[in-house]
């Protein structure tokens, strides 16, 4: 018992310290001043400044959709990479496995630097080109979010039992029918873990932007593809947050919540669904 | 006629699907290694050279950064273990948390931007009187703990939900009081996660350069800000020699880490 | 056996893994609506065996022709063939209907229809939604399972989930059902029911069953054929009964019931000695060949006695078991074991006599390769010891990447020692390394030669030591029967294998 309280204590405490920051914001997103600390009255003026700044509604956009679009190419090139090489020979594995492990362990300014100079620096001084677009821009995020799908893909294809495809090509399905109808609603789970975790990583993601980013999609002016966090740190570095950030920090973590209820909610409905079934029948 | 289809069959196989992904790790992770290696050894006629490296270990600065990188890494990453590793074993304990959904509110801020958060920090830091005028290595510290905590958590987390229960039992059983039980069973029994944790958050700590340049407002340099300004300032050769550099820390940081860390690959569980 | 009525012929077949041969020149054909099961331990071919039946795996060398067309290389969703697998194997994602009719669902039947012009042709359709549901909705009255059909797969018990698994294969009429050890995952209760069930299934479909389990009794409940594998090779093929009462060799004795076997070797016509004792047989064998004896436990015949006799064999009893309608004893006779069913109550201690009808002595020929001393041991100067004699032999050889130290231990690769004084091993001597030298001590043990067989072009000489090992050894020289001789084999011709593990020889 008491370790109970001791523990929940130290767990909403921390969780608190974690939010802090992110709460004083979402507080001061009320009150039309330049920095946190000031209360100038409530006002739901910074919502208006956020739908009326043009940068930061273009930032957010790009932003979205560098997210859902390198998420959607990681999840497809790492769920084939993972089926295709846990049915390879154990050597070409081995190889594969490591270089999928650099990424995830690299700094990211490493893989950020090199992919700059791969994509700016080396054409740049061949071709007097630099190639870095919304193209660019994507790779990135891939080399970003890719190696985690297949990590999170292939320890389902390992509790598959290695029977179910063989059972599907038995019953008449041809390889890729057995793929699609046996194989895939099998490893679902990781590809979804995945494909989840390739858009929180794209979201969060800072370094490897402003090293790949270049010309295309939506633009406010700027020569380049600006995201969010582009925006945010060419703005910290001269002062505060700027004050319609705040309101846009409320907004998101306001989705994020209702994600994490929608999520809660979503399995107690699945384990009351699973239970039900049961009793049915019984 | 059948034996035709026959090798048609042959010719589609399950492995042939990880050609894309290949490819493409060759392209945008071999290669572009590769290329800072080129550039680390050869200066700007594209000849041979340890001008890079010669340059790098001769400039006091240089050395100065990278030692101050790592012990501000050593120290995040240890704040980060003492804060998280209680964390977790309070988390994973099904006696003090039974909401499995809780986890993700660890991860959630990184659904709001890194840099956002980063500037929260700091904006909040400096409402409360730490600045990067007056503590610029305090306020440093404070935003990389606030940033990576989330990293140690997850590792240590998932291996904490693997522990062997009846060995805790079978140590309390044996009559070890609560204190030994978690110092001879638990903490033995949570290496791999504890390995993982410290990997995932000692080499972004060393190579994040927004965190200490947000917070400490440009009075504290670590070795990505070195990398980032070579860059930035076309010294391709001194910045690769750098990347090098990281490059080798991690490689003999995987090489170390490799047998005690085979399990927590499957970090993203939690998700 | 009638051509026309072999529905699967394998001729030939081998299957190399990897360098090492798992299936070895597999030659069987297989008649329609038998029930087939290929029996043998893990490892011996059986399931790749049945998985080049089903098309998973292409087989190395050979034909598989169904029906008399070669289908070796035609994919597995081409043969019509279905399979049950060992776990099932079922769709996780899919209701018991969904299940059941995954491969309906895929299959396109040809039927004939007009074209633009009027002429007849055959075209492909799906089954219609209709057709599928009777299918499904029969294929799992067959199985016991009719109203099952919207069930998730997880609320099934295991018993079920096999039902399903069997009509998911049936349910597509295949020509032959394939069954790899599909009641392995059931309890004892539920494997016996199951037995039974899958016989009246197979009387009711009238398709050929191909059944592979590594379990003799659910071989010998079920099948029409057994087909006993070894080592990727048919050890036997024949009825439950022929396979039970006249096993072709010691393996497949072994492996089918209980059975005591002997080294045994033929004392004269339809004479063969075995527990120092001569009994009749009915096998013709010529004298002095080496020859391995069957006796089922159940064909021993007890007799307790107050003294040993002299024209029969006595023994000690020293084990009892009750096993409910029979006991179970153990009989030592000198240095022998005998394994004996009786229902009549004796006590432990008691002296008996044993006998066996001559009709129940099955003798099997032995492939000789190698003298075989299972009761070898080392003693403490590192030798083994065959009979009462010792040979010079490189104890090393029993564990990988050993050697042995100055005081006589064994030392592991790892650092561990081991003290192998007293160690039971079996010694292996190739036939031809057997050397034999002329006269009396001149080598590690004296004999003399009891029996000489002319092999074509050299000589298989037998030599009985006065310990009564015999030495076979060939040679190209000629030696006449009573010819006293020295036995001499050189260390590294000594195979030694360790009966039990190494561990247990562990030193500190």
């Amino acid at each position: 018992m008491v370790k109970k309280i001791i523990g929940q204590t130290y767990i909403w405490f921390i969780l608190l310290l974690m939010y802090l920051p992110i709460l004083v914001l979402i507080a001061f997103s009320f009150t039309e001043s330049v920095n946190v600390g000031v209360w100038k009255g409530f006002s739901f003026g910074l919502y208006g400044d956020l739908f009326h700044s043009k940068e930061t509604l273009v930032a957010l956009a790009n932003t979205l959709i560098i997210a859902i679009t390198s998420a959607l190419v990681s999840t497809i090139l790492g769920t084939l990479g993972a089926i295709g090489v846990f049915y390879s020979s154990k050597k070409f594995r081995k190889a594969f496995e490591f270089v999928n492990q650099i990424p995830v362990v690299n700094a990211e300014i490493v893989m950020a630097l090199s992919l700059a100079i791969m994509f700016a620096a080396l054409p740049s001084l061949l071709f007097k080109i630099d190639l870095r677009s919304y193209w660019t821009l994507l790779i990135g995020h891939v080399v970003l979010g890719a190696p985690f799908v297949y990590i999170n893909v292939k320890p389902k294809l390992q509790q598959m039992d290695p029977s179910m495809y063989e059972a599907a090509i038995d019953l008449g399905a041809k390889p890729h029918q057995a793929l699609w109808k046996v194989t895939l609603p099998e490893i679902l789970p990781g590809i979804f873990s995945g494909f989840l975790l390739a858009i929180t990583l794209s979201l969060d993601d800072f370094v490897i932007s402003q090293f790949t980013t270049g010309p295309g999609l939506l633009s406010a002016g700027d020569p380049k593809i600006v995201t969010l966090s582009i925006l945010i740190q060419d703005k910290i570095k001269k002062g505060p947050i700027p004050p319609q950030m705040r309101a846009l920090t409320t907004i998101i973590f306001l989705l994020v919540v209702l994600g994490v209820i929608g999520v809660s909610v979503y399995r107690h409905y699945q384990a009351k669904k699973g239970t039900s079934k049961r009793e049915r029948r019984a | 006629m059948k034996s035709n289809r026959g090798t048609r069959f042959q010719l589609f196989k399950r492995k042939h699907l990880c050609i894309p992904y290949g490819v493409f790790l060759v392209l945008f992770i071999i290669v572009p290694i590769l290329i800072i290696v080129y550039y680390a050894f050869t200066d700007d006629n594209g000849l041979p050279s340890i001008s890079a490296f010669v340059g790098f270990f001769t400039n006091w600065s240089k050395v100065n950064v990278l030692i101050t990188s790592v012990f501000v890494a050593l120290q995040t990453t240890l704040l980060c273990l003492l804060i998280g590793y209680p964390l977790a074993y309070f988390l994973a304990d099904k006696k003090v948390n039974k909401n499995a959904v809780l986890i993700t509110l660890f991860v959630a801020p990184m659904w709001i931007n890194f840099v956002l958060r980063t500037g929260a920090t700091r904006d909040l830091l400096t409402w409360m009187g730490i600045n990067g005028g007056n503590m610029p290595y305090l306020a440093t510290l404070i935003g990389m703990v606030q940033n990576y905590l989330p990293f140690v958590i997850l590792p240590l987390y998932t291996t904490m939900l693997k522990l062997d229960k009846s060995q805790i039992e079978a140590a309390a059983d044996l009559g070890a009081n609560p204190v030994q039980v978690f110092f001879k069973s638990v903490v033995p029994q949570s290496v791999p996660g504890i390995v993982s944790a410290c990997t995932m958050t000692f080499m972004p700590t060393m190579s994040s350069y927004v965190i200490s340049d947000t917070l400490s407002e440009g009075k504290i340099t670590l070795f990505g800000n070195y990398i980032y300004l070579d860059f930035a300032n076309n010294l391709w050769h001194d910045g690769s020699f750098m990347a090098l550099i990281m490059l080798v820390i991690i490689g003999i940081s995987m090489i170390l880490t490799r047998n005690s860390g085979k399990e927590e690959k499957e970090g993203g569980a939690a998700w | 056996m009638d051509k026309k009525n072999i529905i699967i012929s394998l001729q030939g077949v081998n299957k190399v893994f990897d360098g090492t041969t798992v299936v070895d020149n597999f030659n069987l054909d297989i008649t329609k609506g038998e029930f087939v099961t290929f029996l043998g331990p893990s490892g011996c071919g059986k399931t790749t065996t049945l998985r080049m039946i089903a098309g998973f795996e292409t087989p190395t060398d050979g034909k598989i022709l169904l029906n008399g067309e070669d289908i070796t290389k035609i994919p597995p969703h081409k043969r019509p063939i279905n399979t049950v697998f060992q776990r099932y194997a079922l769709f996780p994602h899919l209701d018991v209907y969904d299940n059941v009719a995954f491969g309906l669902k895929l299959k396109k039947i040809p039927y004939e229809k007009e074209d633009k012009k009027g002429n007849k042709i055959t075209a492909y359709r799906h089954l219609t939604a209709k057709e599928i549901d009777e299918k499904v909705a029969h294929a799992l009255e067959i199985v016991d399972l009719d109203e099952f059909e919207d069930r998730d797969i997880s609320t099934l018990s295991g018993g079920q989930q096999q039902r399903v698994a069997i009509a998911r294969a049936i349910v597509n009429e295949p020509e032959i059902l394939l069954l790899d050890e599909p009641l392995g995952a059931l309890d004892l209760k539920m494997r016996k029911d199951m037995q039974i069930e899958l016989k009246e299934m197979h009387k009711k479909l009238g398709i050929t069953f191909i059944y592979v389990t590594h379990d003799q009794e659910e071989a010998l409940t079920m099948s029409d054929t057994i087909v006993v594998m070894k080592s990727g090779q048919i050890q036997q093929v024949g009825g439950p009964l022929d396979i039970y009462n006249e096993p072709v060799n010691a393996f497949v004795a072994d492996f089918i019931g209980e059975s005591n076997i002997y080294n045994a070797t033929m004392a004269g016509k339809l004479k063969v000695r075995f527990l120092n004792h001569v009994f009749d047989c009915i096998d013709d064998f010529p004298t002095n060949e080496k020859v391995d004896v069957v006796v089922r436990p159940e064909d021993v015949i007890l007799k307790v006695v107050k003294e040993p006799s002299k024209e029969k064999v006595t023994g000690k009893i020293v084990t009892k078991v009750f096993k409910g309608v029979h006991y179970e004893y153990l009989v030592q006779v000198g240095k022998a074991e005998v394994e004996c069913r009786d229902t009549k109550d004796r006590n432990v201690g008691d002296l008996v006599t044993v006998e066996v009808d001559p009709e129940n002595i099955q003798i099997m020929k032995k492939e000789l390769t190698s003298n075989v001393y299972r009761e070898a041991w080392i003693n403490n100067k590192n030798q083994v010891v065959i009979g009462e004699d010792p040979f010079a032999c490189d104890i090393t050889q029993l564990l990988k990447g050993s050697s042995v130290n100055e005081d006589g231990y064994l030392v592991g690769p790892d650092g561990k020692k081991y003290d192998l004084n007293d160690a039971d091993v079996t010694a292996e001597i190739a036939l031809d390394k057997v050397e034999m030298i002329d006269g009396y001590d001149n080598g590690d043990t004296n004999g003399d030669i009891v029996s000489i067989i002319y092999k074509g072009d050299h000589y298989q000489v037998m030599v009985r030591t006065d310990d009564e090992e015999d030495f076979i050894a060939l040679t190209d020289y000629t030696w006449n029967e009573g010819d006293q001789v020295s036995i001499k084999v050189l260390p590294q011709n000594i195979k030694l294998s360790l009966k039990g593990e190494i561990s247990k020889y562990e030193i500190e």
